[in-house]
């Protein structure tokens, strides 16, 4: 099966790469980008651990197809924020303990990040139904709810 | 995942022509991508319609009807505002399906001919047994065969409200009746539809009727997990009340069947007869009395029956002004203020 | 790669404060490596075939059309497999299981390894994989618990739980003049961390480097090692960060010995991770039970027997037997105690130890039982408990190194409003007219411990190095194991860099049974003072130090100086003293175990009370939990955020056994129709709402040197009950099997 070609980027850098039409955005990422923060957790789009960015919003790169991605704005972990600069959700995810193992954690966070897009100021309720697509085995609702809260109360919700 | 050849047209005109047999239509591919992992479904090309022009939108036709295109993801759909104020209990089925993450992808075509999620149908070797407890069996349509229930939320809401499926293919373009599109269970496993080789969905289109019932509108969706689950049963119920008294009733059921149930018999039965709880038990019970219990699921006829008329009575005390934070479910609290009632 | 932590950051300092987690910056960044983010150059990847049938032999896998898929390199069949070293049947490590690696065509359980595929790409070896399209003769598979005969449990350690028996236990049953006799059943439950068992394999000549998650890593060098016929010291394992662990990723599995091996034939890198459905098999589950309890009671409401009878499934091969009867050992003060165990042999996978093995299933059947006792009784569940109080081990009559349970049952009442509650059922509605209930359960844990060591090493500038091969599952030893050893050497947190999760590094014994912190902390905590006493002895016989001739003198350590006790203006700090003395660092040793006489004379438990509310829809029976309260006594907490955090979490996973978890297997293929993340439900996040955790103080001066009791797993232990029975004290009903789902409220 002959690849495609697939212009996109990827945390604001042009990527061009030539991929096989059955290798998922989850692989890509992390085995020919190695962006390995997102993870693959389920495989079944459930788990969302491998949520990532696609132009803005939030989907579960194991359910999506590499080749579907040319000309699309990926966001991954990586691109959200660095050592020194961070999101202010990773911010307070460390923080508030938002997280124990960690395998999650970069899926949580893009999807608070969808999550505040689309409601600056959620109320419990709704982070906590907002949040329902990923999973914490570990498990740490509590601190990520309280997380996404306070980021949302100190105005970096939008 | 079996590799697959990838075209990804740029016109309707261009797909269309794309298509051979063995080929598949992608979208969000929330559904496809997952059963072409498990290997229950192998196409050998993928025809990727997302980035065909103009099925994107939501838009109101001259006549009053609203036309929502085939690419419109459900995140979007329910999103809009003036969609959601149209249409309360359709944007509830939305945000009480899947999570955040499939809904930003998932096109609305997508959830309507999704296929169901249980191990019965997804295994290339099904097993030969319900599973434990019947809560994914059918107990209406299919004459006590085994069948798994169609999963979709959204569906159930919209053959209520008597939507239409646009479609064009290689015999041109037709429309369907969204509650003509599932064909009961034959002899083979997995559900069938009636959309011929190589047609594709452009778009589904409500009536300008549908839009009456706005004050009074609810979906009800019940399940063991307080979210991100399929229903175990749920129900779609709109009442447009003059004067105190149910001048039109649309009631339908989900979870129930291999398709979207509508039941007319129990529409008939609350026009124009005064609220009130027996009235909803009644229309209930009609609604479910051509059910049949399999694989030990008789509970599940009666969490039907129950679901039905709860839907009904908060579909009389009226849609609620704001998105309950957990949409469609029992625990969304009932109280406070209502929009219209 | 992050062996130490990269950006440390320091919020606070040392045991006791709620430090933030020092992995945390490396987690929300997404550099935090865990296994299957290694990539190294050539590297292949191995996916293995499950068995679709449970019970039966492979007759037929399509080679060649797996063979001739491009970039499939290899398959292994048990036609091809290149011989092991060591017998998949042994147990060359304690908690070892016999493991399946293509020894024989036989199908034992669903989801074994029958065959292994090698590609250039994930993609090419999974379809490799899938061309195989296997063919069985297949037999009958059993797996449900009344599928065969059940048998007494002959005991023998790990695995195989003896029963016990204490006073007369007939008597107890005819000094009852009330008494209950009742069956619960619990379901197969799958560990489930988020990050799959995984493996990355390299050789170079007979030396293996492996980076595999690994609860254990010095007994997992020691279990490959003799699959592979090498010494221990040949096999490195680097594990940073476990992507959660829960019991099942203690020692080596067949999936990653055969990816090693794999590695060893190529004589290039491999990479296995196992897909979600692959964990539903040859990676260890918590075993389903069936549970009878009689309890009898006099007219004070004294327990005058509890009765337990546990029967739980294990595998057709091997030996894991829930030992759910012994969670009623050691909690209530009866007159007499038997626990009895009885198995059935199922063809499904070895069960295994998962968060609160025994404990779990067998909490949520004796919870449930005591609840049902005290109706009987007409006394409120808490009052029936406090009756029951046991002042001394039951039994054995042995004094508890401590135990403040009284105080959790107290704090956690009152926090939760308990006072207020009805004594009877279905008395209670909220204002959207939701049958609201309430009930409790009494958490228990044993406070085990293993053994570790730990190396200090003091450097010249003041700042140290501690190093043990600690494991962070999560539970967040990077963070409280630091804190501990900081403690130690009397340095403030920031001046100590820390390294764990790597074989090379001195024993840090197993994280498991809730002892880590309590095992690795201690040997940290002795290495630390091994370092202070080695600097206190050249202090005091350095002339040109304030601490000269203060030999006799104890010396404390803190903020990087050493003090003579009571008198601080001798003082000198550890730069100085090294120095002077001309020495680049100095090094010290520890270790950790329990002493032999403390396990002996005392009963060393955590305890916990746990108090839930559930909301129940009158009409369509689906339940929430809304509120839960628990508090814990478990000796010293090295750090609050982090101990919260675990005994919510446990907490959670009471919710997922009474409501959520269970895997369904399909009775004619035995295979788990479930087997994913879509079929086997965990709570979500709208499924968690008003849950609080208090922390009783408690000092132990017994249990271990620094007083831990471990917090890792009592959190599960009490929930389940409490659940269940606010679930009755809703609607009325009993509902004796879990998970408790809509059907069952509906039908009951």
């Amino acid at each position: 099966m002959s690849g495609h070609k697939l212009s996109l980027v990827v945390n604001g850098e042009r990527v061009e790469a030539d991929v096989p039409s059955n290798r998922l955005l989850s692989e890509f990422l992390r085995d020919d980008l190695a962006l390995t923060g997102t993870k693959r957790g389920c495989e079944t789009g459930v788990c969302g651990a491998c949520s990532v960015l696609v132009d803005g919003d939030v989907v579960k790169s194991c359910l999506s197809l590499a080749v579907q991605m040319n000309g699309r704005e990926i966001t991954t972990v990586e691109g959200l924020g660095r050592v020194g600069a961070l999101h202010p959700l990773q911010q307070q995810f460390m923080e508030k303990g938002g997280l124990q193992c960690g395998y999650c954690t970069p899926g949580f966070l893009m999807a608070a990040v969808d999550l505040l897009k689309r409601n600056p100021n959620p109320d419990d309720a709704e982070i906590r139904e907002g949040l329902s697509g990923n999973l914490c085995r570990c498990t740490g609702y509590q601190g990520i709810v309280d997380a996404i809260r306070s980021t949302a109360e100190a105005g970096h919700g939008a | 995942m079996k590799p697959f050849d990838f075209v990804q047209p740029r016109t309707v005109d261009e797909a269309l022509a794309a298509w051979e047999p063995g080929a598949a239509w992608l979208g969000g591919g929330t559904n496809l991508v997952d059963l072409m992992k498990t290997g229950a479904v192998q196409p050998a090309k993928l025809i990727d319609i997302t980035r065909l022009p103009g099925l994107d939108t939501i838009e109101t036709r001259a006549d009053g009807a609203t036309r929502i295109g085939a690419l419109v993801s459900n995140a979007d759909l329910a999103d809009d505002p003036g969609f959601a104020r149209s249409f309360p209990m359709v944007a509830e089925a939305l945000l009480s399906g899947a999570s955040g993450q499939l809904r930003n992808v998932a096109t609305v075509a997508g959830n309507i001919m999704q296929s169901p999620r249980d191990a019965f149908y997804r295994e290339l070797d099904p097993p030969s047994d319900p599973l434990s407890g019947g809560a994914s069996l059918a107990v209406l349509g299919t004459g006590g065969r085994f069948a798994a229930v169609n999963p979709s939320d959204f569906a159930v809401p919209l053959v209520a409200l008597d939507a239409v499926v646009e479609v064009r293919g290689p015999g041109g373009a037709r429309e369907i009746a969204l509650a003509d599109l599932h064909l009961p269970p034959g002899d083979a496993p997995g559900n069938s539809t009636a959309l011929r080789p190589g047609e594709l969905i452009l778009a589904l289109r409500l009536p300008a009727a549908a839009a009456g019932f706005a004050a009074h509108s609810r979906y009800l969706k019940v399940r063991d997990r307080t979210s991100f689950a399929f229903a175990t049963a749920s129900a779609a119920a709109s009442l447009r009340i003059e004067g105190g008294r149910i001048a039109e009733a649309r009631l339908a059921l989900g979870a129930v069947a291999p398709r979207p149930w509508r039941v007319a018999e129990a529409e008939a039965l609350l026009a124009g007869r005064a609220i009130d709880a027996d009235l909803f038990a009644e229309a209930a019970e009609v609604a479910l009395s051509g059910a049949v219990a399999v694989g030990g699921n008789g509970w599940k006829i009666e969490l039907a029956r129950r679901t039905a008329a709860r839907a009904l009575a908060m579909a009389a005390a009226g849609t609620p002004a704001r998105m309950p934070a957990l949409p469609a479910s029992p625990f969304a609290p009932q109280a406070g203020d209502l929009i219209h009632a | 790669m992050p062996d130490t932590l990269a950006h440390p950051v320091r919020f606070g300092s040392n045991a006791g404060q709620p430090v933030t987690r020092r992995d945390g910056i490396a987690k929300v960044t997404g550099t935090a490596t865990f296994t299957a983010d290694n990539s190294p150059e050539n590297l292949l990847h191995a996916v293995y075939v499950p068995a679709t049938i449970a019970r039966g032999r492979v007759t037929h896998l399509d080679v060649a059309a797996a063979e001739a898929h491009p970039g499939v390199t290899m398959v292994m069949t048990p036609g091809n497999r290149p011989a092991l070293q060591g017998d998949p049947s042994a147990k060359p490590t304690m908690f070892s299981f016999r493991i399946e690696v293509l020894q024989d065509d036989s199908v034992r359980y669903a989801g074994q390894p029958i065959a292994l595929v090698l590609g250039e790409t994930l993609e090419a070896a999974t379809e490799g994989a899938r061309l195989l399209n296997p063919r069985y003769a297949a037999e009958p598979a059993r797996t449900r618990i009344d599928d065969d005969e059940a048998a007494p449990v002959e005991p023998g350690g790990f695995g195989r739980p003896a029963g016990v028996e204490h006073g007369d236990v007939a008597a107890g049953h005819a000094a009852a003049t009330k008494a209950i006799d009742v069956t619960y059943e619990t379901s197969a439950q799958y560990h489930n961390a988020m990050e799959t068992h995984a493996v990355v394999a390299q050789w170079e000549g007979d030396k293996l480097s492996l980076d595999v998650p690994s609860q254990a890593l010095l007994m997992s060098c020691a279990g490959y090692a003799y699959f592979f016929g090498i010494p221990a010291e040949n096999v490195t394992i680097r594990a940073p960060y476990l992507g959660g662990g829960f019991g099942s990723k203690a020692i080596p599995t067949g999936p990653q010995v055969l990816a090693i091996l794999a590695a060893k034939e190529t004589g290039r890198p491999v990479k296995l991770m196992l897909t979600r459905q692959q964990m539903f098999g040859p990676v260890g589950h918590r075993g389903a039970t069936r549970q009878r309890l009689r309890l009898g009671i006099d007219d004070g409401a004294a327990l005058t027997v509890i009765d337990h009878e546990g029967l739980a499934a294990t595998s057709s091969f091997d030996d894991f037997v829930e030992p759910a009867a012994n969670a009623s050992q050691g909690l209530y003060a009866a007159g007499a105690l038997r626990s009895a165990h009885r198995a059935v042999r199922l063809d499904v996978g070895t069960p295994g130890p998962m968060r609160a093995p025994g404990e779990a299933s067998g909490s949520a059947a004796l919870e449930c039982a005591m609840d049902e006792m005290a109706e009987a009784a007409g006394i409120d569940p808490l009052e029936f408990r406090l009756r029951n109080y046991a002042e001394t081990e039951p039994g054995t009559g042995k004094p508890y190194s401590s135990k403040a349970l009284r105080e959790c049952y107290m704090q956690g009442a009152e926090r939760f409003g308990w006072s207020g509650r009805p004594l009877l059922p279905r008395q209670m509605k909220d204002e959207n007219g939701l049958l609201t209930g309430w009930g409790m359960g009494t958490a228990l844990f044993p406070c085990p411990m293993f053994a570790a060591d730990a190396r200090a090493t003091l450097r010249s500038d003041g700042s140290a190095l501690v190093e043990t091969s600690a494991i962070d599952m999560g539970q967040g030893a990077w963070t409280a194991l630091a804190q501990i050893a900081a403690d130690s050497l009397g340095l403030p947190l920031d001046m100590v860099e820390f390294r764990a999760g790597h074989s090379s590094l001195p024993d840090g014994g197993v994280a498991g049974g809730s002892g880590h912190t309590a095992t690795a902390g201690g040997a940290l905590h002795a290495a630390g003072g091994d370092v202070i006493r080695q600097l206190g002895e050249i202090a005091a016989a350095d002339p040109e130090s304030p601490l000269h001739g203060a030999g006799n003198a104890a010396f404390s350590a803190r903020d990087g100086r050493l003090y003579v006790d009571g008198d601080d203006s001798r003082s000198d700090s550890f730069a100085d003293i090294l120095a002077r003395a001309g020495s680049a660092e100095l090094v010290g040793n520890g270790s950790a175990s329990r002493a032999p006489e403390d396990a002996e004379k005392f009963s060393m438990h955590s305890h916990g009370a746990v108090f839930a509310e559930v909301k129940v829809d009158p009409d369509l029976c689906q339940v929430r939990v809304t509120r839960m309260v628990g508090a814990f006594a478990a000796g010293r907490i090295i750090n609050p955020k982090l101990a919260e955090s675990q005994l919510l979490g446990g907490m959670i996973w009471g919710i997922s056994f009474a409501l959520h978890e269970e895997a369904k297997h399909d009775p004619r293929t035995g295979r788990i129709v479930n087997a994913d993340f879509a079929g086997y439900h965990v709570p979500v996040n709208a499924d968690v709402t008003g849950l609080e955790v208090l922390t009783v103080h408690e000092d132990d001066p017994y249990v271990n040197a620094l007083g831990i009791k471990g917090v890792g797993e009592i959190g599960i232990v009490g929930s389940v009950g409490a659940i269940a029975n606010a679930i009755w004290h809703a609607t009325g009903h009993r509902i004796r099997r879990f998970p408790i789902r809509i059907e069952d409220l509906l039908t009951a």
